[in-house]
């Protein structure tokens, strides 16, 4: 309608959209101004319906993700013009935002609700912030992925420092702002000059003209700098990753598990995007970039990991520590026949570090509801009162030190493999780092390990822990999926099968 | 290559996943139902044992050289993964022997639960390690030996670490941490291993983890980078072997796990090692093979001789046994390194008297610290006086550890030396042939080993078992006292941990082998003398395979 109206305005023809493809986005955004109305006319106790509503609609938008997936044709152009394709690869991170979504309603339903905090617009915010991640993995065009990037950030920043009278969540928010603020602008700086180059916003376009050759090669690769510099620190690459620890330590639990996953799998959406698209050509940029940062991220993150005390900044710099693991086959997507297992290892890395990611922050927060604290210390003798939550989270960390058979352990096999693919003094060279990494990470996942099993309940309290339903629920899908992907990684590394995907980027 | 025989599929799988499905049981039943517990656990590793000697009745002897109940099935089809599981006579008798150790270890475990604990997570833990052990034998593909490989890495970590002495977190972190280094290094050559082979393939598609695949392929590698492939699997393997000079995690894994870690470490995770040796990195890399064995000679000897002094300077009994390891899995890794099949089968058998000979020890090991609270060896005297059947089974364990002729510990050692007299050498090898001069120079040295190992366990025998008993446990000998045995032990087993807090309660009379540790021990102690006698049992079954493993490198 709104089509035909401006259609008779202008010369401006109305895009054919593909409403089918569409239909996940068009679903979180009813849900959207959904919640946002029921918030207003439900009575404050009720108020936990908008949890309620928000979870349906992420499953909601699954639907038509599956329908998607099962009929038509591979690549769909939603708006006929390449620069909004849903591929297989878009599909299977959609999905994940979504089921990623849904667990983080599972873990904020009972937080907030005891907080008496805004129950209706954090669930608001965490919808638009999912859709903006949903949007982020169709984009394939300058603007549509920072208009889906800040779409994402701004209400997560908020989101960070939803405990409003709380000065840790305060100083989480604003410094997540400030950084994200400042790597926004440095993004846009890099497209401004990519579009300046190219005289397009389309990805395959500027790639056409990304080549490091003619008399540009400087103004080149400085914009490829500056555009992988802004997506490193939206996946707290090291050094731009200042901001993570403090940020997780401040926010709300369901908040931290939030950005620790969602937020950091839209920054490799994003960074996937413009390697494949746009940077095919400037491997030679790209690679010696990446790898410096995908080993300065996981030494650094794993070094720093293991002096912590704080249970959720471990987690912090072990997510950074896992960042440099998803960097590295993307530091090697462009040498040698590594693009296909490059890809398939990152997607199938992010999915199975979210399911892990999620589980481990389920954990902690059902402990530290009895427990007040969030220290490691805290987690003493869990084995002794609550063997079911010790015996989950050894198995979440074990998974995370990549632990057969558990899935962290294909996870951290897959990038292996692409960079060894990839073969050459930078690929072995890497693959020794990460081998000793790998080793360098499990010391302190067994810190917490050991803490739960042999040391002493600090306090002497052994009364069990109750689970709240719903944070059940997100241990149990979080659980059955770190063992099953680990056990029978056919099933995830199925979906991350994407060796339709270059034809699809390729328009 | 190998030839298989694909008859009754399901056996193998059933072999290896049926301790899971106690497991699954398990899961059920409350914490605080110990009995039941124990039962379901031992009845399903009784079980398992079954169907493991039922897979021995149906073992096709004449044709041990090939790998039998074959199966292979997709698993993870992106990277080429297979389900692939086989047995051959190299194979067999350490896939029973795992399901031995732990059937036998559940059994001593019935009224020896160590303190703190909790039957029911231990048990667990025991079941997990059994399916890993198991499937590590069995696994014909790289990937799937890999994660069974793994799987056995945390269930031990907690049972050190829970269940163990003083200084457990220590040690169980040491042990962790080391196998961990070493296994990522080894994925690292797993899958450098795969690219290099299908880089050269004429067919990259038909690529796979397959051992089948690398048997074939893996002689096409370039010398260079097999050798650096090879590197990365020996530190993987050497560290679960232990070869010095990654073996210091051993002692303290060893002292301070609790009798049951320690039989099933030495026993059967030992061997992990080893037999990734023989079965992976030496028949995939033959080229790098022959390039290393003599570094791999070299070690072995030092960790003859250093594991030998070791166990001469040890004031603690258990100690000492889990330093006498270094030295033992020292004449496996000779046998080994001269990759002759007399070599080779030493080695084999090697490993599976260590596990029957050393866990032995080790749970005698247990029961004295149980009796006595201490193993300090200078506090420890007179053990034939006072519980004297325990005395002469110790002794008679010494007799075999140290390599007397009439049991199993000698024909892991004799031929271990004497093959390393004639290494793979001569004219026209395709892979070259290995050093005789430093070979025999080797020989000399690990035959002083041999001394040295008869000098360290007839003196822990003598200060142990003979003369009479140190003032403070003198008069409280098992004379006379039979009806204590049956009862009474749950209060020491509890007591693992406070060995100085119960200098009184040491006042009880001892008692000497009791039934749970008679059902336990027996197996083992008949197993020691049978195989002493007829080392041919075992000699059968792994010639074929080894005489087929060594044929790539055109030696006799």
């Amino acid at each position: 309608m709104l089509g035909s109206i401006l259609a008779a305005v202008g010369d401006f023809t109305a895009p054919k959209v593909d409403y089918h493809a569409v239909a996940p986005e068009l679903v979180l955004a009813a849900g959207i101004c959904v919640v946002l109305l029921v918030d207003l006319f439900v009575p404050e106790h009720r108020r936990w319906i908008t949890g309620t509503l928000a979870g349906f609609f992420m499953l909601g938008s699954v639907l038509p993700i599956v329908t998607l997936a099962v009929t038509g044709s591979d690549v769909r152009d939603a708006l006929g013009d390449g620069r909004y394709m849903v591929d297989n690869f878009s599909l299977i991170l959609k999905a994940l935002f979504l089921l990623a979504g849904y667990v983080v309603v599972l873990l904020s339903t009972n937080e907030l609700e005891e907080g008496g905090y805004y129950q209706g617009e954090y669930y608001v915010l965490l919808l638009s912030s999912v859709l903006g991640m949903v949007m982020l993995a169709s984009s394939r065009d300058l603007v549509s992925i920072f208009v889906a990037l800040e779409f994402l950030s701004i209400p997560a920043y908020m989101m960070a420092a939803w405990r409003k009278r709380d000065r840790k969540s305060n100083e989480a928010g604003v410094k997540y702002y400030l950084l994200g603020v400042f790597a926004s602008a440095v993004l846009l700086y890099g497209m401004s000059l990519l579009y300046g180059l190219a005289g397009s916003t389309k990805l395959t376009e500027i790639g056409k003209v990304i080549t490091l050759t003619g008399d540009k090669v400087g103004v080149q690769v400085v914009a490829v700098a500056f555009v992988l510099i802004g997506f490193a620190f939206k996946i707290s690459a090291v050094p731009f990753h200042t901001w993570a620890p403090d940020t997780y330590e401040g926010a709300p639990t369901p908040v931290t598990a939030f950005l620790s996953v969602a937020s950091k799998a839209a920054g490799f959406v994003g960074i996937i995007a413009l390697v494949y698209l746009t940077f095919p050509a400037a491997s030679d940029v790209y690679r010696p970039f990446l790898w410096v940062l995908a080993a300065l991220t996981m030494t650094f993150g794993n070094l720093v990991a293991l002096k912590q005390k704080n249970m959720v900044r471990l987690l912090a710099y072990s997510s950074i520590s896992q960042g440099g693991f998803i960097l590295m086959p993307l530091a090697m997507a462009g040498t040698g026949d590594a693009a296909g297992p490059a890809l398939r290892a990152v997607v199938t890395y992010v999915i199975i570090y979210a399911a892990t990611n999620l589980g481990a922050f389920a954990v902690i927060l059902a402990v530290s509801r009895k427990t007040r604290s969030g220290e490691i210390s805290s987690f003493g003798g869990l084995f002794s009162y609550a063997p079911g939550l010790a015996t989950m989270m050894t198995i979440f960390l074990a998974s995370l030190a990549g632990i057969p058979p558990l899935g962290g352990w294909y996870a951290k096999f897959g990038a292996f493999r692409a960079v060894v693919d990839a073969g050459g003094g930078w690929g072995y060279s890497i693959a020794v780092i990460a081998a000793i990494n790998a080793v360098i990470a499990t010391a302190y996942y067994i810190m917490v390990m050991r803490e739960m099993w042999m040391k002493p309940v600090p306090d002497g309290d052994v009364t069990p822990i109750k689970v709240k339903a719903p944070v059940m629920a997100a241990l149990a899908i979080t659980g059955i999926c770190t063992v099953l992907f680990g056990v029978l990684p056919g099933l995830v590394s199925k979906v991350g099968n994407l060796s339709d995907l270059a034809g699809a980027f390729g328009r | 290559m190998h030839d298989v025989l694909q008859n009754q599929q399901w056996l193998l799988s059933l072999g290896v996943f049926l301790p899971l499905a106690g497991v699954l049981v398990m899961l059920f039943i409350p914490k605080s139902d110990e009995s039941t517990v124990k039962g379901v656990a031992i009845l399903t590793a009784a079980a398992t044992l079954l169907v493991g000697i039922y897979t021995m009745t149906q073992f096709d002897y004449g044709k041990a050289g090939s790998l039998q109940f074959f199966t292979t099935n997709n698993w993870i089809t992106p990277i080429k993964a297979t389900y692939t599981i086989g047995l051959d006579g190299i194979s067999l008798p350490l896939y029973v022997l795992s399901m031995i150790i732990t059937l036998l270890v559940m059994i001593y475990s019935w009224d020896h639960v160590p303190s703190p604990g909790n039957p029911k997570a231990f048990f667990i833990l025991m079941l997990v390690l059994q399916t890993g052990m198991a499937g590590t034998f069995v696994a014909q593909d790289l990937i799937l030996f890999f994660v069974f490989f793994e799987v056995v890495l945390l269930p031990m970590y907690f049972m050190i670490g829970v269940w163990g002495g003083e200084n457990r977190q220590y040690a169980s972190l040491k042990f962790f941490l080391y196998t961990m280094f070493g296994s990522a290094l080894m994925l690292v050559s797993f899958i450098a291993l795969f690219v290099v082979t299908r880089s050269h393939a004429a067919d990259p598609e038909a690529a796979n983890f397959s051992f089948k695949w690398f048997l074939e392929n893996g002689a096409d590698v370039s010398k260079n980078t097999a050798i650096w492939i090879f590197a990365g699997m020996f530190i993987g393997f050497a560290v679960k072997v232990p070869m010095f000079p990654f073996h210091t995690w051993l002692p303290d894994a060893h002292t301070q796990a609790p009798t049951q870690g320690s039989v099933i470490l030495a026993a059967i995770l030992l061997k992990l090692g080893t037999y990734g040796f023989v079965r992976i990195a030496i028949p995939f890399l033959p080229q790098a093979a022959t390039k290393w064995a003599p570094v791999i000679g070299i070690l072995a000897v030092i960790g003859i001789i250093y594991g030998a002094l070791g166990c001469l300077a040890q004031t603690d009994m258990k100690r000492l046994i889990a330093f006498s390891s270094v030295a033992h899995m020292g004449f496996v890794m000779l046998g080994i390194a001269t990759l002759t099949p007399l070599g080779i089968n030493a080695a084999l058998f090697g490993m599976v008297a260590h596990g029957l000979i050393t866990g032995m020890l080790f749970f005698i090991a247990g029961s004295v610290k149980e009796r006595y609270h201490t193993l300090e060896i200078k506090r420890l005297s007179g053990l034939l006086q006072q519980v004297p059947k325990l005395g002469w089974i110790l002794g008679m364990c010494a007799m075999a550890s140290l390599g007397l002729p009439g049991l199993a510990g000698f024909w892991g050692e004799f031929p271990a030396i004497l093959s390393s007299w004639n290494p793979l050498h001569g004219e026209g090898l395709p892979y070259g042939g290995l050093s005789l001069s430093l070979f025999r120079w080797l020989t000399v040295i690990a035959a002083l080993g041999t001394v040295l190992a008869a000098g360290y366990l007839l003196w822990l025998y003598q200060r142990t078992a003979f003369g009479n008993p140190t003032a403070e446990f003198a008069g409280l000998g098992a004379d006379g006292d039979h009806g204590h045995d049956a009862h009474g032990h749950d209060a020491h087993g509890a007591d693992a941990h406070g060995d100085d807090a119960h200098g009184e309660g040491g006042h009880e009379l001892l008692h000497d082998v009791n039934k749970f540790e008679w059902i336990a021990w027996t197996p083992l102690l008949i197993a020691i003398v049978v195989f002493g006698v007829l080392p041919q049992l075992m000699f059968k079954l792994f010639d074929p395979g080894v005489v087929e493993l060594v044929k790539v490198f055109g030696g006799k």
